[in-house]
């Protein structure tokens, strides 16, 4: 499904060049929940972005879903994102003046779906995450939990193969963190593939792997979930 | 898309309504000096009469002195003698031609309790209505026997036919101008060619006449002259009589030829008799006889203004500064929407959509300047009426077609202020906005 082989990461200044990632191999197969962690700065985020094709990488290579995509031009990237990626980020992202049937609506757009199609497709999602019934609020005028739910609703309504959340519940309190959680869990038990980065060892503790960064390489190979949690205590 | 396109830019122009207000009065400054310049450009420049420019010849014979130039030593005088202009009525070989001069009159109104009151009138013959497609609402223009005959007749404009007879259908009845009785015969539409190509001599942007009457009758009474009139020369004697036999220039002559064929034969006459006059002492330069179609007579006589052009110029320059200044509040707009540009890039969205679609929202923007630029224009065009009076009121009146260059200009204008900011805004590298949205 996802696999990365020796992938570095380099951010070069005039005065300083910092390696966010350093040969840098994982390997995902279809289906699975893997939970990302480790400290600030770590790159779990350059991580991320590169595997969301959001940002090139310096060396190595790179196949999502049997395709080495290292190479594929600016457009053809969005195509892969548009099409095979869902993204869920920590501040939610949804566009504040866009009603949450057009937020869900804007991915669908740039797939070139007739407007029935994005219809079904935007009803089935919001109805799945539970605020079916207020396709025509504002973000605002939803609570934390919901906004998650909306941006959650957007990233499944392309019925992407991968799923890419930057601490999902980074801006939820626990209840809310917790309801959000279960529902990536259930998403996850549908078949879609998840990746998850998170600083909460509980979260992490939820997915069937967890890999931890250090200083741009996976630094314990592979965790076993049920230690992270029993560490998570 | 592009009606997705549409809603998003204007929920973006509602987003940042005052960043927003200030493009749009930057762009609708800068459209409403220029289209204030440039409308008053087109019109003086503008085809008169379309349907049949190109047949419609000037006709300038140099009768000048040689020892006496005027503006320019290889231009003949821009009108003729009344002996000139009755030798070609006569016998030059036109599908139509007309002598025409400008003349005042006194009109006597019917009603006895009105005053006199002066009109501007116009001294022609018969094919002048036909040769210059005049449109009539009573009537028509009066034939060639009333020529030859001197019969007292008149056309008159719509206005003083509103003013004498309540605009009632006169044809008929009786106008007393200058102590005689003209038979009405005909009562024009609104006629009002800009510029008024038949006679620029006398003013390119005045009103056309209120009454026409036939040139030999004019003469024949001795009617007065109101227009431009040149001499090189002393008339031999006084009088009337020898006012017309002079070199004096006062008529424009204007012949209509349907081809190259009767132009170069018009020609050819012109040359014959410019000859046959010179054995009389008379055409003292060499040859250099003109035949100007309505277009290259405006020209000629440099209908469109020096000054009206540096305006326009200086005009264009000032719309150059406003979207100079659209560039960078764009600039700052766009920039500032780099989160949402982020966002998109990571849903799908390729540069070259979001590029559309921000220049949809630039072309948006424009419109706005465009429409409020037209009022502006309107309001510069009502100044320039204030400032120069109201003999260029001809000019200062927008048609459809300034309206659609107006808005036009203003949504191209946009559009290229709106490049370099869309193409910045869309070369926003996504992942670096997501974290900070």
């Amino acid at each position: 499904m996802l696999s990365m082989q020796d992938i570095s990461m380099v951010y070069r200044t005039d005065l300083v060049e910092t390696h966010a990632l350093r040969d840098f191999s994982l390997d995902v197969a279809e289906g699975d929940f893997v939970s990302v962690t480790g400290p600030s700065g770590s790159g779990k985020t350059t991580f991320l972005n590169i595997a969301g094709l959001l940002e090139q990488f310096t060396k190595g290579r790179y196949e999502l879903d049997g395709r080495d995509v290292s190479s594929l031009s600016d457009a053809q990237r969005s195509k892969v994102r548009n099409e095979k990626i869902g993204f869920i980020f920590q501040g939610f992202n949804l566009i504040p003046d866009l009603s949450l049937y057009d937020n869900v609506d804007v991915p669908l757009r740039y797939r070139g779906f007739s407007a029935a199609e994005r219809k079904r497709r935007i009803e089935h999602v919001l109805d799945l995450v539970g605020l079916g019934s207020r396709m025509k609020h504002l973000p605002s005028q939803l609570s934390g939990g919901q906004q998650q739910r909306v941006a959650i609703a957007r990233a499944l309504s392309g019925e992407p193969r991968f799923l890419l959340a930057d601490e999902p519940t980074g801006n939820l309190d626990s209840q809310m963190a917790l309801s959000v959680m279960e529902l990536i869990k259930q998403i996850n038990d549908q078949g879609t593939t998840i990746i998850m980065v998170t600083h909460d060892p509980a979260l992490a503790g939820m997915a069937s792997r967890n890999i931890h960064i250090r200083d741009g390489q996976v630094s314990d190979v592979e965790h076993d979930t049920q230690l992270v949690a029993a560490i998570a205590g | 898309m592009i009606f997705y396109y549409l809603k998003l830019g204007w929920l973006s122009i509602r987003r940042n309504p005052w960043l927003s207000a200030l493009m749009v009065a930057a762009i609708a400054v800068g459209i409403g000096a220029s289209m204030t310049t440039i409308t008053v450009n087109y019109m003086m420049g503008s085809n008169p009469i379309p349907s049949k420019s190109d047949q419609l010849f000037y006709v300038q014979l140099d009768t000048w002195d040689p020892n006496t130039v005027s503006d320019d030593p290889f231009e003949p005088p821009d009108q003729v003698t009344y002996n000139d202009a009755m030798a070609l009525m006569k016998s030059a070989p036109a599908y139509r031609q007309v002598a025409s001069n400008r003349s005042g009159l006194v009109l006597e109104p019917e009603n006895r309790d009105e005053t006199p009151f002066n009109v501007d009138a116009r001294n022609t013959f018969a094919d002048f209505f036909p040769m210059f497609e005049v449109p009539f609402l009573y009537g028509g223009g009066w034939d060639s026997n009333a020529d030859e005959g001197m019969e007292r007749v008149v056309v008159l404009s719509r206005e003083i036919n509103e003013r004498l007879f309540g605009g009632e259908n006169p044809v008929g009845r009786s106008v007393r101008m200058n102590g005689m009785d003209f038979r009405v015969v005909g009562v024009m539409d609104h006629w009002l060619p800009v510029p008024k190509f038949y006679d620029v001599t006398n003013g390119a942007f005045n009103d056309s006449e209120e009454v026409y009457i036939p040139f030999n009758v004019a003469i024949e009474y001795q009617l007065p002259r109101n227009g431009n009139t040149n001499c090189w020369k002393t008339p031999d004697g006084s009088g009337f009589e020898a006012f017309l036999n002079s070199e004096c220039v006062w008529i424009q002559f204007w012949a209509e030829l349907r081809n190259e064929q009767e132009k170069q034969d018009y020609m050819a006459f012109l040359a014959a008799y410019t000859e046959q006059q010179k054995l009389i002492g008379r055409f003292p330069r060499p040859l250099n006889n003109r035949l100007d179609s309505v277009m290259e007579w405006m020209e000629r006589e440099e209908v469109v203004a020096d000054d009206a052009q540096v305006m326009l110029g200086l005009s264009l320059l000032f719309l150059l500064v406003c979207l100079l200044n659209t560039i960078g509040l764009l600039l700052a707009k766009f920039i500032g929407k780099s989160g949402d540009i982020g966002l998109r890039r990571a849903l799908g969205a390729t540069r070259g959509t979001l590029f559309r679609q921000h220049m949809v929202e630039a072309g948006l923007i424009g419109l706005g300047g465009g429409i409020f630029g037209l009022g502006l224009a309107w309001l510069g065009l009502r100044g320039v009426e204030i400032l120069f009076g109201e003999f260029i009121e001809n000019l200062v009146t927008m048609d459809w077609l300034m309206v659609l260059t107006a808005i036009g200009l203003a949504i191209v204008s946009a559009l290229l202020a709106g490049l370099y900011p869309t193409w910045r805004a869309c070369s926003i590298a996504p992942a670096g906005q997501l974290k900070t949205q």
